[in-house]
């Protein structure tokens, strides 16, 4: 007898998560990796969006308003609800958010690459704004936190020293569905669960669209991929279509070079992360 | 990604075959009273997890090499799969029954050409083995599960594999190309670090050991030769000379992120003189032709099995285990 779920929209099942004990792990995790290397303070962009908003407020539960540094960095074709929702998410956590329009930088850069396309100019707006959080980390002495959840890091759905930069990242072992269980336990206004996901580089985009695949699929393909360590032909006898489940391998091989640091040639008896081994947290 | 390969097939050192006009696939056994084969080293990049790729480029060299009149192909350690696998070892791994163990079996048979080629060997129970196997005319004739699974330095091999336990000589047939008994053992790599193995091939009558490695070259900083390298020499001409066997170490080319294998395939004859070498780490497939007369030069100059104390070891050995039972 199985007990895998067959695809549904539905969160149930094997990704059910416990909300409670997660933030509460979550909470401590922050607080342990933000005091271990001398900070009390981390700065965090805000989207408006449900993963940065759990960051949000995971931070400000861990470490108290007064050191949590929002950012909200909006481009000129952002959806104005994304500042609605980033500032709900402010007054709901008592914090106040920084905006900081990235309009300017980015166009300055793209005067002499009119021609760029949509990936490239959401590339930069997503390293411009890496750029600017790193300066407030230095300015504010607040380290980063990170927004990537599993899935869009599984799949690659990111950019490299961008949106993918971070210090700590207490959102990178939850699938997305998983967030929002989490989301909703943090009480998080209405607007923000309801949106469809979405990069908002431009009007109109959801994730799902150029994903061409639901989050609730996605997900279980992946915890079956990932988690359970189904085979191919397993997870697509369980019922998921064989297109999507390719595509879904296909991507989390294609893009496995992003989760790795870079590539060292090796050269001397002791390289950098092949012999020389310490934990991060080596004399913290 | 299209990695650059040059594979001539035949590198500088091969010798000019006498019987190329021999059809592949129905080649003349060469009975050779004088106990004389040649054999050939594939030192060979392969692609990481790709067992499809690396079995053509085996299928290839086997048939070359046999076309060529060698009696033997060695392949390096994992030559079907690549080295750092991690977690792909459950998905690469290979029964004896697979159908790639099948195309080796029978290009074995076609080409009238012993192989020994390197894969992840899965058990009835599951576990996952580093082995090489020995095929010839169409049969795996022997396998060695690597004993020796390094955990220091950059290796991490018993997180994801598991240990054989023993070490075996076998009658090699050698493509059936020499009338004479030819005896041979199997070492992988890390296990060429333990003397007590090669010791226990002697024991067993080996004429040749097989070392089909994956080295990382480091230490490159300290010369114009990786340090490994340095090291494998020493070994394998100490080996040669003290059990009066020949050495044939084959290295594999290529990087693996980021980790490049210094390549260096050679054979030792009995009395510890490198005869062949493949100087460097490019893809080449070195031959050279075994002489029984060789080994019995050797053994005739330095009688070192016919004086070893088997006795004594066997003794003391048994000393020390009934200590050690005792605690």
């Amino acid at each position: 007898m199985s007990t895998t779920p067959r695809p549904t929209d539905s969160d149930a099942g094997t990704l059910a998560v416990d909300a409670a004990f997660v933030t509460e792990r979550l909470r401590g995790f922050i607080a342990d990796g933000v005091r271990k290397v001398g900070f009390e303070r981390v700065v965090v962009a805000l989207s408006g969006g449900v993963d940065s908003s759990v960051v949000t407020a995971l931070a400000v539960l861990s470490l108290g308003a007064g050191n949590v540094v929002a950012v909200f960095m909006p481009y000129r074709s952002s959806d104005p609800q994304s500042r609605v929702d980033a500032l709900a998410v402010c007054d709901s956590l008592g914090i106040s958010a920084r905006v900081i329009d990235i309009t300017p930088q980015v166009d300055a850069y793209f005067v002499r690459f009119p021609d760029a396309d949509r990936t490239r100019r959401g590339n930069k707006m997503a390293r411009e704004r890496m750029s600017i959080l790193y300066d407030l980390s230095m300015a504010e002495r607040a380290l980063v936190l990170g927004t990537s959840n599993k899935t869009e890091l599984l799949l690659g759905y990111g950019t490299l020293f961008g949106d993918m930069a971070s210090a700590l990242n207490p959102i990178g072992d939850l699938y997305k569905t998983q967030l929002y269980a989490v989301a909703r336990h943090l009480d998080l206004p209405q607007s923000v669960l309801s949106k469809p996901p979405s990069a908002d580089l431009w009007a109109g985009q959801t994730d799902e669209d150029e994903l061409g695949m639901r989050y609730a699929v996605v997900d279980q393909v992946l915890h079956l991929l990932v988690d359970e360590r189904r085979s191919r032909a397993e997870v697509i006898a369980l019922g998921f279509d064989a297109t999507d489940v390719d595509r879904i391998v296909s991507r989390v091989q294609g893009s496995q070079y992003k989760r790795r640091p870079p590539v060292i040639a090796k050269l001397s008896n002791r390289t950098i992360d092949r012999e020389f081994r310490y934990p991060r947290d080596w004399g913290r | 990604m299209v990695l650059e390969r040059s594979r001539t097939g035949v590198s500088a050192d091969a010798p000019v075959p006498e019987d190329a006009a021999t059809p592949a696939g129905a080649p003349e056994a060469l009975a050779d009273p004088a106990g004389s084969v040649t054999i050939a080293l594939a030192q060979f990049y392969p692609r990481l997890g790709d067992r499809a790729a690396n079995l053509a480029a085996h299928l290839t060299i086997i048939a070359d090499a046999g076309a060529a009149g060698a009696g033997l192909v060695v392949f390096p350690e994992l030559s079907l799969t690549g080295y750092f696998l991690k977690d792909q070892v459950p998905e690469v791994a290979l029964t004896l029954d697979s159908p790639e163990v099948d195309a080796l079996r029978e290009s074995s048979r076609a080409g009238g050409i012993d192989i020994v080629a390197g894969l992840i060997l899965e058990s009835d129970r599951h576990l996952f083995h580093n082995a090489a196997v020995y095929i010839s005319g169409g049969e795996v004739l022997h396998v060695h599960r690597k004993v020796y699974l390094p955990t220091y330095g950059l290796f991490d091999e018993h997180r994801y594999v598991a240990a054989g336990d023993h070490f075996r000589a076998f009658d090699a047939p050698l493509g059936r190309r020499t009338e004479h008994r030819w005896r041979a053992g199997i070492l992988i790599c890390e296990d060429l670090w333990h003397p007590s193995a090669a010791t226990l091939l002697a024991r067993q009558g080996a004429d040749l050991i097989i070392c089909p490695s994956a080295s990382p070259g480091r230490g490159l900083l300290q010369g114009e030769t990786v340090g490994t390298a340095s090291s494998y020499d020493v070994m394998t001409r100490t080996y040669a000379q003290l059990f009066t066997t020949y050495v044939v170490y084959c290295n594999r080319s290529g990087f693996e992120d980021g980790v490049g294998f210094w390549g260096g395939s050679r054979v030792v004859d009995p009395v510890g003189s490198v005869v062949a070498e493949v100087r460097g780490a490019q893809e080449s497939v070195l031959f050279h032709t075994l002489e029984r007369s060789a080994v019995r030069r050797a053994r005739v100059a330095y009688p070192l099995l016919r004086d070893e104390r088997n006795d004594v070891n066997d003794a003391e050995t048994d000393r020390l285990r009934r200590r050690h039972a005792r605690g």
